[in-house]
């Protein structure tokens, strides 16, 4: 027995900070092939193993292995690979943009590129994501135009929402992706609402809720939990575990909890914890909790293990509070060039093919983004009009409304 | 016509709307089986089936929030929130999220959804069931907030609420449920039966929303009050003999103002009166747009007779409570300038 001897407050903090060397040794990876694939009506409490492994896919050589693997054919994964260099590329060009001053604002996925683009190919026409601002592949790997991220990111007469909204927090309905927010955590609540109204109305569509590791420590992560578990929504619920919120690091959401998955059991609800940087596993999992859902068998809890390799929004400098090389130490390495060493293992790629393709996407990006500037940048003016913001806070303008627009002169 | 108490004409509007249209959705704390803690739902699962009313978790965010997702995917979900007093952990839900949807998603998605609430005091009901919150939905771009103050009203609005395209806040003066009341809480009970109000068709039908009545016509002072107030002030200009003109807004947002306003360039006298705490009240919305559309007609400064700026009390009810005998010394001293 511990001697009492007052007490003291435990506050969390990384193991490591700038100028330190990067530290993952606290990060259990089991090998790839490892992790059993039970059936998708297995009782939640028979599987609660599936909450403190990380389900992979891809070995360390470049193989697909294990009872997850074969979910993709070989001409799925390369569609996949270019997808994720697409979000890449569009990343990159976006951010300088920022950086050039022809936006505001802007919100990479460098590093967390697999999850939202496997995670897309398991769902369906009519299923509904209500994703955060890290998932522009759900949009991007379904050919969504680029020209329309763009417009929205520059806030031109183009931009589809109107110049309302900050960049990157996009609606696109008919992709099956609904408004983003910008408030953390609210939509997991409004996405078992979405699934619970399709389980009303016998309909056959899914929902998607997604979150990141710190915004868990919201109420709206427990309401939306109860509310899956109780009603048994058709819907899977998505932690993306990127290790950081802005500067603060996992551990102060998770707490003593020894995984984010873990909370799942509380509730009765499956858990599983997937390598976010392994597109086949992505997948593989995206298809078991999606079949799950659309067998009427209720929600799932998913964690992707993954690593924020930039900074939170170009509003933040993660040197500031993490070692610079901690991205490049990361042990679940990269998620394109680990499908691309599959592809090529695989016999169906080569880096010459690679090469490109990246060539390819770039021109798809550049020439994009030069459309869209065409129309306008939030600098280069021709936004939407200044008559347009009083349009929309209802269907029909109430008259203090309608008062206000003429005082303001539109 | 049926003789119906406020409960009963808000269950049988909830019951018209529900039979027209099976995208109608009710769900709420103790609101299924046992059909809520004041009765508003009772009878509706059983006709209706549990998918379409049923109880919920306690978790006024995750009542909000499911059905914002609901209303996102083309049902027309009315929750209840089982005091107003509770409704602050939904509050987020419903001003970033319902109010804001159709606004910053440009029509992509839209949320049609209706949030009941009983609110006011006058039932003992100390400072958890007792408070009236309308001037934090107001002052939110996106919704709309309505308080009715009969039975008759209460159904064509709800009826109204449910069908309209836009988040609605229906707040229902708890203390109106089964009676008027008029603030003399020693009086008898006086039941809707015996009030023309309560006088209610059984067919679905629905009233505007935006649309205040004139409930007491007068010549020498305009009385601006909704939901219980509404009786407060009624028996205030009996008791006090000022002929005041009575307008019950019936919707606080939409406001009519040209009603409001019609009013008080005839009488050129304004007093305001509502339950809920002073300081940034919804009188002073009203106060600050009565001045502005009717400065050169009044003749005295506009008055506001409200709850006082304290939580609202258990013991000391009568004390806070804006009933006749304050209501009526504003009147007459209105009067007196």
């Amino acid at each position: 027995m511990p001697k009492a001897t007052g007490l003291s407050l435990h506050v969390p903090a990384p193991g490591v900070r700038p100028g330190d060397t990067p530290d993952f040794s606290d990060v259990d990876i089991p090998k790839a092939g490892e992790t059993r694939r039970p059936d998708v009506d297995s009782d939640p409490k028979d599987i609660r193993d599936l909450a403190f492994t990380v389900i992979r896919v891809l070995s360390r050589d470049g193989d697909a292995v294990g009872p997850w693997a074969n979910s993709l054919s070989n001409e799925e994964l390369i569609v996949g690979l270019r997808h994720m260099m697409t979000v890449r590329s569009f990343d990159s060009r976006m951010l300088m943009a920022q950086r050039q001053g022809k936006t505001s604002f802007f919100v990479q996925s460098f590093g967390e590129e697999a999850v939202a683009c496997a995670f897309q190919q398991a769902l369906q026409k009519g299923d509904m994501n209500f994703p955060t601002y890290r998932q522009v592949g759900l949009l991007i790997s379904q050919q969504y135009p680029l020209i329309k991220l763009m417009n929205q990111i520059y806030s031109n007469e183009e931009d589809p929402i109107r110049g309302r909204q900050l960049p990157v927090m996009y609606s696109a309905k008919d992709y099956g992706f609904f408004s983003i927010s910008g408030n953390l955590t609210t939509q997991f609540s409004q996405a078992v609402g979405w699934a619970m109204a399709s389980a009303i109305s016998n309909d056959n569509k899914i929902a998607v809720g997604w979150v990141g590791d710190g915004s868990t420590s919201e109420n709206d992560f427990h309401a939306a939990m109860v509310f899956a578990s109780t009603y048994r929504a058709p819907v899977v619920l998505n932690i993306v575990n990127n290790q950081w919120a802005i500067s603060t690091f996992q551990g102060m959401a998770k707490g003593g909890s020894a995984t984010f998955a873990a909370r799942g059991h509380g509730f009765g609800i499956p858990a599983l914890r997937v390598d976010g940087n392994d597109y086949l596993a992505v997948h593989a999992v995206a298809k078991w909790a999606t079949e799950r859902a659309r067998l009427n068998l209720g929600p799932t809890l998913v964690e992707y293990v993954t690593y924020r390799a930039g900074g939170h929004s170009t509003s933040d400098d993660p040197a500031a509070y993490r070692p610079k090389q901690e991205g490049d130490a990361w042990p679940l390495g990269d998620p394109i060039l680990r499908l691309k060493s599959h592809l090529i293992k695989q016999g169906v790629w080569s880096e010459q093919k690679h090469a490109q393709v990246e060539a390819e996407v770039e021109d798809e990006v550049i020439s994009a983004q030069k459309a869209s500037e065409e129309i306008g940048t939030l600098i280069s003016g021709n936004a939407p009009s200044a008559r347009d913001m009083f349009e929309g806070v209802y269907e029909q303008m109430p008259p203090h409304l309608v008062k206000q627009r003429q005082e303001a002169g539109y | 016509m049926a003789s119906m108490t406020m409960i009963d004409a808000i269950r049988s509007a909830h019951d018209a709307v529900m039979e027209r249209d099976e995208r109608v959705v009710v769900f709420g704390e103790d609101v299924g089986f046992f059909g809520g803690v004041f009765r508003c739902t009772a009878g509706l699962q059983e006709k209706y089936g549990p998918t379409r009313c049923f109880d919920a978790p306690i978790s006024e965010l995750g009542i909000v929030g499911t059905a914002i997702g609901m209303a996102a995917y083309g049902l027309r979900p009315c929750v209840e929130i089982q005091f107003a007093d509770y409704v602050y952990p939904a509050y987020d839900q419903i001003v970033s999220e319902a109010a804001r949807l159709r606004h910053r998603s440009a029509g992509d998605f839209t949320c049609p959804l209706v949030i009941r609430m009983p609110v006011g005091g006058g039932i003992f009901g100390g400072q958890t069931h007792s408070q009236s919150p309308e001037a934090i939905f107001t002052h939110v771009s996106g919704l709309k907030t309505v308080m009715p103050s009969n039975p008759y009203d209460a159904k064509g609005l709800l009826t109204a609420a449910i069908e309209d395209p836009d988040p609605v806040i229906f707040l229902e003066p708890k203390r109106l449920y089964n009676g008027p009341f008029d603030g003399h809480h020693d009086a008898p009970v006086v039941p809707w039966r015996s009030h023309e109000s309560g006088d209610v068709p059984e067919d679905y039908y629905s009233l505007p929303l935006g649309k205040a009545e004139v409930r007491r016509s007068g010549e020498q002072v305009t009385v601006l009050a909704y939901g219980t107030m509404v009786y407060v002030a009624q028996t205030a200009a009996e008791e006090s003999g000022v002929d005041a003109e009575i307008i019950d807004l019936r919707s606080l947002l939409p406001l009519d103002i040209d009603t409001i306003t019609e009013s008080v360039r005839k009488t050129g006298r304004c007093v305001i009166v509502h339950e809920a705490t002073l300081t940034c009240g919804f009188g002073a919305e009203l106060a600050a747009l009565v001045q502005q559309e009717c400065f050169y007609h009044l003749e005295v400064p506009i008055q506001r007779v409200t709850g006082w700026d304290t939580p609202y009390p258990h013991a000391q009810e009568w004390n806070y409570f804006p009933g006749p005998a304050r209501l009526g010394r504003a009147l007459q001293k209105a009067m007196e300038a």
